[in-house]
C-alpha cells in the first residue's frame, strides 16, 4: 500500500519536468516543419500559400547551402581536433609534478567561462585586429606582414576562436580522467623499462578512451550551433566563406524573413544532426558503459 | 643524482606548464590590461603596462548604461536557474530514490533533447515571441532559458542524489521518522551540496547564453551577451572601452567559474566523467 502511494507521488514528482520538456520539444518543431511546407515571408504575410516541397528543393539547389555544410563540418572537425590533441597535450602537462599546479589548473580553464560575443570580439580586435592586434605587432616585430585574418582566413580564424574556447572543457575533462589513472600500474611500466611513448600508447590512451569519447560528443552538440562568434566576427563573409548552417538559417529567417525556407533549413538541421549523433554513437559508442 | 634530476625535470615541466598556461590565457589578461588604458594607448602598439585609468569603466557604463544588461543578465541566469530547480529537484528525486523500469530511458530522452539544434526552433520560437508580446522581455527569455538547461539540471540532480544512501533513510523509518521527517532533516541535508553545484553551474551557462538573447532581445531584455555582441559594428576606435565592458561582463562568472571547476566536468558530462 505504501508502496503504491510512493510511487503515485513519484509520478506525480517526475510529471512536471517530464511535460515540461515534452513540449518543449515536440510543439516547436512540428511548427517547424508545417512552415516548411508554407510559402510565407514576413515582409509579405498576407500571400502565405502552400508550397509542397518548394522550400527544401530551393534550399537544396542554393549554391550557399552546400557551402554551408561543408563549412559546418569543418568547423566541427577542425575545433574537435583542436581541442582534443591539445587537451591531451596539455592535460598530462598539468598533471606532471609541478609548482602552482592549482593556479596553472584556474588560468587554462579560464576561457571556457567567457561568454562567445566577448571571446571573439576579444579575438578579432585584440589578438587579430590587421593593424591594432598583438599578432600584427608580433608580425611586425619580426619584419613580416601582418595577416587580414577575417578577410584572408575566415574560417581558420573562427576555428581558432572556438577551439580556444572549447579547449579548457577538453583538458578539464581529459585531466579528470588521467588523475584517475592507477599510478601504481604506471609506475610497474616505468620499472619494467617501458619507454614513455610506449606507456602513452598502451596504458594512458586506452584509460582516457571513455573520456575523449565522451569531449567528442558533448563538443560535437555545441560546435554545431555556433553561432555568435561569426555574428561578431565576419557576419558570415566575405560571401558564404564562413556561415555554417546556422547562420544561414539565421540569415534566412531573420534577415530575409523567409519563414519559409527558414523551417525547411532548420528541418534539415535537425536531420543532420540526427545523422551525426547516431553516426558518433555508434562510432564511438562501444566506449561508453 | 636521482634528486638532482627529478629536481631538474621539475623546472622543466613547471615552465612549460606555466608557458602554456599563460599563452592560453593572454587574451583575457591582456583585455584586463586594455581595459586600464586610455584609448590612445590601447591602439599604441603592444604594450603590457597600462595607465591604470578607469576613464573606460566610467565612460562605459555612463554612455551604454551597463547597469541595464547586467541586471538583466543577473536575473535572467538566476531566475532560470530557480525555476529549473523547483520543476527539476522532485523529478531528480522520484527517479534517483523511487525508479521505475523507465527511469533510465526518460534520463537518456531527456539528453537526447539536447541534441536538437537551437536554430531548428528559431522560427517557431520567433514568431511566438512575436505574437504573444514576450519579444524583448525578462519573462519570455527566462522560461525559455529555464527550458534549455532542464535537462542538464534534471540530469546533474540525479547523479547527485543517487550518491545519498538509501539505507539512512530505512535507517530513519526505522526510528519512527515520517515522510516530512526524513525530507526535512534526513535528505535536505545531504541534498544541498549537490543542488548547490547544479545552481552554480546552471547560472554560468544561462549567463554565457548567446543565441537566444540575441534573437529575443533588442534593448529593455538584453543581457550582457547581447549587449556585447552589440559592439560588433565598428564605431571608430574603441579598444579601452570594448575591453573594460569586456571585462566587466566576464569577471563574475570568471570568479563562480574557478570556484566550481569540479562541478563543470560531472555536469556537463551528464555524471558520465566525475
Amino acid at each position: 500500500m505504501a508502496t503504491r502511494q510512493t510511487q503515485g507521488l513519484a509520478r506525480l514528482m517526475r510529471a512536471p519536468a517530464i511535460i515540461l520538456l515534452f513540449i518543449w520539444m515536440i510543439v516547436p518543431l512540428c511548427m517547424t516543419l508545417y512552415y516548411s511546407f508554407l510559402n510565407y515571408n514576413l515582409l509579405n504575410p498576407g500571400m502565405t500559400s502552400w508550397a509542397g516541397w518548394f522550400n527544401y528543393q530551393y534550399f537544396y539547389t542554393d549554391p550557399a547551402f552546400l557551402e554551408s555544410i561543408k563549412n559546418t563540418l569543418i568547423l566541427v572537425l577542425g575545433v574537435l581536433f583542436i581541442t582534443v590533441v591539445g587537451g591531451i597535450g596539455i592535460a598530462i602537462l598539468i598533471d606532471k609534478p609541478i609548482w602552482g599546479q592549482g593556479i596553472v589548473r584556474i588560468l587554462v580553464i579560464s576561457p571556457f567561462f567567457v561568454m562567445p560575443p566577448v571571446a571573439a570580439l576579444i579575438w578579432k580586435n585584440m589578438i587579430m585586429h590587421p593593424s591594432y592586434g598583438v599578432l600584427a605587432d608580433v608580425a611586425q616585430f619580426f619584419g613580416a606582414q601582418p595577416v587580414d585574418w577575417f578577410a584572408q582566413y575566415p574560417l581558420t580564424s573562427i576555428i581558432l576562436i572556438v577551439a580556444w574556447q572549447w579547449l579548457p572543457f577538453a583538458t578539464l575533462i581529459l585531466l579528470t580522467a588521467l588523475q584517475s589513472l592507477d599510478t601504481e600500474q604506471m609506475e610497474a611500466a616505468e620499472m619494467d623499462g617501458a619507454p614513455a611513448h610506449s606507456r602513452f600508447l598502451y596504458l594512458v590512451l586506452p584509460h582516457m578512451a571513455r573520456a575523449i569519447t565522451v569531449v567528442i560528443l558533448i563538443q560535437t552538440i555545441f560546435l554545431l550551433g555556433i553561432y555568435a562568434e561569426i555574428l561578431v566576427t565576419t557576419n558570415g563573409g566575405p560571401g558564404f566563406a564562413s556561415t555554417n548552417l546556422t547562420f544561414l538559417i539565421y540569415r534566412a529567417a531573420r534577415l530575409n524573413f523567409d519563414i519559409g525556407g527558414a523551417a525547411a533549413g532548420g528541418i534539415i538541421a535537425v536531420i543532420l544532426a540526427n545523422v551525426i549523433a547516431v553516426f558518433l554513437m555508434r562510432a564511438v559508442g562501444k566506449n561508453l558503459d | 643524482m636521482a634528486r638532482a634530476t627529478s629536481r631538474n625535470a621539475k623546472i622543466g615541466w613547471t615552465a612549460a606548464a606555466w608557458f602554456v598556461a599563460l599563452l592560453i590565457f593572454f587574451p583575457i589578461l591582456y583585455t584586463i590590461i586594455t581595459s586600464l588604458k586610455t584609448e590612445q594607448e590601447a591602439i599604441a602598439g603592444f604594450d603590457l603596462i597600462p595607465s591604470l585609468t578607469l576613464e573606460s569603466y566610467q565612460t562605459v557604463q555612463s554612455q551604454n548604461n551597463y547597469w541595464r544588461p547586467f541586471t538583466n543578465s543577473v536575473i535572467l541566469a538566476v531566475g532560470s536557474t530557480i525555476l529549473a530547480l523547483i520543476v527539476a529537484i522532485p523529478a531528480a528525486w522520484a527517479m534517483a530514490f523511487s525508479p521505475t523500469r523507465r527511469t533510465k530511458d526518460i534520463l537518456m530522452w531527456m539528453l537526447s533533447t539536447k541534441m536538437m539544434p537551437a536554430v531548428a526552433v528559431l522560427v517557431p520560437i520567433y514568431l511566438i515571441f512575436l505574437r504573444t508580446g514576450l519579444m524583448d522581455t525578462r519573462i519570455g527569455l527566462t522560461v525559455l532559458l529555464m527550458l534549455i538547461n532542464l535537462p542538464i539540471v534534471v540530469w546533474m540532480l540525479y547523479t547527485y542524489f543517487r550518491e545519498i544512501p538509501g539505507e539512512i533513510l530505512e535507517a530513519a523509518r526505522m526510528d519512527g521518522a515520517t515522510l516530512r521527517d526524513e525530507i526535512l532533516y534526513v535528505l535536505t541535508p545531504m541534498a544541498i551540496p549537490g543542488i548547490a553545484s547544479t545552481l552554480l553551474l546552471n547560472i554560468i551557462l544561462a549567463w554565457n547564453e548567446a543565441f537566444w538573447t540575441i534573437q529575443l532581445t533588442t534593448t529593455n531584455a538584453a543581457p550582457l551577451s547581447a549587449f556585447i555582441a552589440s559592439f560588433s559594428s565598428p564605431q571608430g576606435l574603441f579598444w579601452a572601452k570594448l575591453s573594460a565592458a569586456s571585462t566587466m561582463a566576464i569577471a563574475p562568472i570568471l570568479i563562480l567559474g574557478w570556484f566550481s571547476q569540479k562541478q563543470l566536468v560531472r555536469g556537463l558530462t551528464f555524471g558520465a566523467v566525475k
